[in-house]
């Protein structure tokens, strides 16, 4: 019994040995992606690799979570340091500078050609692929979940307090805050320290730079100018706003983010990402009606395409010659009308490109109730043509430096400190960042 | 006999020690000689040409008035979650060493925080402590901000003082059930004859018995508030280090550098740095405290 046991072990092990060295078996190549995406997001990126597979024969894409996007770049870092990294990983948009100047990706524009792919590059939106390309305009890593901030809006509350407007300009948010605080609700606007939409998407659409040189584009000796445009201005009139009780602060710290305030129906107006637009539909009851809209501007204001955000996938160099032939297929697989248009109808996030776009516009996508709004999205990224203010944030560190500018918004709106004090101070603490990365990469050339 | 006639060969006994040594090496040794080499370098994230910079990274961490707030934090994080642990498991102790009925059942309840882990007590004890809805919601609707340590830095501070002491004062407790039962008993019972009440018992006899376990849980109360992982894991997962670095103690602070920052330089400088404090409040420890304490 024992015997017969370990003689089919053996057997098996003989088989698996012998398969494995037999070159007369076409085996799959293997090949890895890391991603940022959790929960729901997560699962339609699984639902992705998986049509991938499905798809055809010759490769076999593994698709692990690494639950948050500041945890993908940290374990790309660590894997990629001890060469054990995954052939495709997804890096948010403040990673950017920091994979660009690593060395350790193979551009995307190189690696589509050496494996015999034509892909328009113009196709793709230009806001969107200016992030993740050169100066010159050379892509560098595949844009994938694109997103840009929406202003939420709660229509039922609008109208029980009288407002027959779309809040298009911060006046009318004002406007609409003080009418709303009349008919007795006790959060017009809710907002947190997320720089995102208060610092960076307001500065696109009133062209106001972050940085100098370009907001980081035209070399590494940029410093932050945010202390002294009009985000400024914008920081006290939300100061002033939150005193009188008309915008409110909700974070996780406080037991509520913005988002499930908004859902809950406890604040009426929020900005928050579009690819939030999927789980504010899902989780708000039945029957309560609300909107999206671009961003306001205030009155006068010429306005400029907003930033795009979310992630980029990047092709780590070092891996095996085969493997960036399945990596191109990949990508090439997930860039097709059909699997674009798939991805954003399931996720809320926008299509990337210019054909995606409109060929989902054609089948009336965006008229069918669930996804409606979300054709905004696409407006703000597109508004103008990017400029130097516009076309992105080519900082180091820059996660470092949000944290710094949040930092210092918390200290304003919780503990009454002097704005211009603490603009001050965050803007010396992050050129103090800027500096050291530019020490880091001393010598080499931002292209 | 000659003790190390035992093994015939040398190589023997190193043979046997070499997993052990090879793992202390790559555990230990080997990431402290990383830490060492980038703190006095430019460790660009993804690897590549790094650049001997001298104490400019030590000189950087110097000049960043956070990072001497972070310092303090440290302090005060430590020397409060240190006495408060103490105090508490001191406490618990006398009252379970008196074998009053029960005494089994709470001895497993005061032990069992100890087996949550701190990032686990730290989610729970912001909806206990939540100044909106948890336990001080009502003393806010009276005093409005009484309690707030999503604003406050303050208490902010406490909330997570109070998170460590809850995990850790079981720890304590443990320890100090164990040297009081070593008390012995015919000491106390000589003095409860002698009409000496229970307080007086455990002020006159049992603490000075207890020195040398005080001692010993000073050392590592003090060290563990300082560097261990649940210092970490409870201000992680508590208050982020927030409100306005109000509770950023110098773990939190050498992490978020090293990671959220990818300042790998600047968080070696640190994480030398602390360790040095670690040293400097050990040797205090033994040079002056230690002498006070007798043991049997």
């Amino acid at each position: 019994m024992k015997l017969a046991v370990i003689q089919s072990f053996l057997a098996g092990l003989l088989a698996a040995t012998t398969l494995g060295a037999s070159p007369a078996f076409a085996e799959k190549t293997k090949f890895e992606f890391w991603y940022g995406l959790s929960g729901d997001l997560g699962e339609r990126v699984q639902d992705a690799c998986k049509k991938f597979n499905d798809a055809q024969t010759d490769f076999e894409i593994v698709c692990t979570s690494q639950n948050g996007y500041d945890t993908t770049l940290q374990n790309t870092i660590a894997a990629y340091r001890a060469k054990k990294h995954p052939a495709i990983t997804q890096i948010y948009d403040a990673g950017t500078l920091d994979l660009m100047l690593s060395g350790a990706f193979v551009p995307a524009k190189k690696l589509m050609a050496d494996n015999g792919y034509t892909i328009d590059w113009n196709n793709y939106f230009g806001g969107i692929a200016n992030y993740y390309a050169t100066a010159a305009g050379e892509l560098n890593s595949f844009p994938f979940n694109s997103s840009t901030a929406m202003f939420y809006y709660n229509v039922d509350a609008f109208q029980k307090a009288g407002i027959d407007f779309k809040p298009d300009t911060w006046e009318q948010v004002e406007e609409a805050a003080r009418k709303l605080q009349a008919a007795g609700f006790e959060c017009p606007m809710g907002f947190n320290f997320d720089t995102w939409p208060m610092m960076e998407q307001f500065s696109a659409i009133h062209n106001q730079p972050i940085a100098t040189k370009g907001n980081g584009y035209e070399g590494l000796d940029a410093e932050l100018v945010i202390n002294k445009t009009k985000f400024v201005d914008q920081v006290k009139f939300f100061k002033k706003m939150a005193d009188e009780k008309l915008f409110v602060v909700k974070t996780k710290q406080l037991g509520m983010d913005t988002v499930p305030s908004f859902t809950s129906q406890t604040c009426q107006m929020i900005q928050t990402s579009i690819a939030d637009h999927g789980t504010v539909g899902k989780t708000l009851p039945e029957g309560v009606k609300w909107e999206v809209a671009m961003l306001p501007v205030w009155r006068g204001t010429e306005r400029q395409n907003s930033l795009v955000g979310g992630a980029s996938l990047w092709v780590m160099a070092g891996r095996p010659e085969a493997e960036y032939k399945a990596a191109a297929a990949f990508l090439n697989y997930i860039a097709t009308p059909e699997m674009a248009e798939w991805w954003s109808t399931v996720t809320g996030y926008i299509p990337v490109t210019k054909t995606g776009f409109d060929a989902m516009k054609d089948n009336g996508f965006y008229e069918k109730a669930p996804y409606k709004g979300r054709e905004f999205a696409i407006q703000s990224l597109t508004y103008t043509p990017t400029s130097q203010n516009t076309r992105g944030i080519r900082l180091g560190g820059f996660t470092q430096i949000r944290k710094e500018v949040s930092t210092s918004l918390e200290a304003i709106f919780m503990q009454n400190a002097d704005v211009q004090t603490e603009l001050d101070q965050a803007v010396e603490r992050s050129n103090a960042v800027l500096r050291r990365f530019e020490k880091t990469y001393a010598g080499q050339k931002l292209n | 006999m000659d003790k190390h006639s035992v093994f015939k060969s040398w190589w023997l006994p190193i043979l046997f020690a070499l997993p052990q040594i090879a793992l202390i090496l790559l555990f230990f040794y080997w990431p402290a000689v990383a830490v060492m080499q980038w703190a006095f370098t430019l460790e660009p994230p993804f690897g590549g040409a790094a650049e001997f910079v001298g104490w400019a990274n030590f000189q950087d961490v110097f000049a960043d008035p956070f990072y001497w707030n972070s310092v303090v934090v440290s302090l005060i994080f430590s020397l409060c979650g240190t006495v408060f642990t103490i105090v508490v498991g001191l406490v618990l102790a006398l009252a379970v060493e008196r074998q009053l009925p029960g005494s089994g059942l709470f001895r497993f309840l005061y032990i069992l925080p100890y087996a949550i882990a701190g990032p686990a007590a730290g989610m729970a004890f912001r909806f206990i402590l939540s100044p909106e809805r948890g336990l001080m919601a009502s003393v806010n609707a009276i005093f409005p901000d009484f309690w707030n340590p999503a604003k406050y830095g303050s208490h902010a501070l406490v909330l997570v003082i109070i998170i460590f002491a809850w995990k850790w004062a079981g720890y304590t407790f443990i320890f100090l059930l164990a040297g009081l039962q070593s008390v012995p008993r015919a000491l106390t019972e000589a003095a409860a004859m002698d009409g000496a009440g229970p307080i007086r018992r455990a002020v006159d006899i049992q603490i000075p018995m207890l020195a040398p376990t005080l001692f010993f849980l000073l050392v590592i109360m003090m060290t563990e508030g300082f560097v261990g992982a649940d210092t970490f894991g409870i201000v992680h997962n508590t208050t982020g280090g927030g409100p306005n670095h109000g509770t950023e103690v110098m773990v939190f602070r050498i992490v978020d550098e090293a990671f959220k920052g990818l300042n790998y330089s600047g968080a070696s400088a640190q994480s030398i740095v602390l360790i040095g404090l670690i040293m400097v409040f050990t040797f205090i420890q033994f040079r002056f405290i230690e002498k006070r304490v007798h043991y049997k």
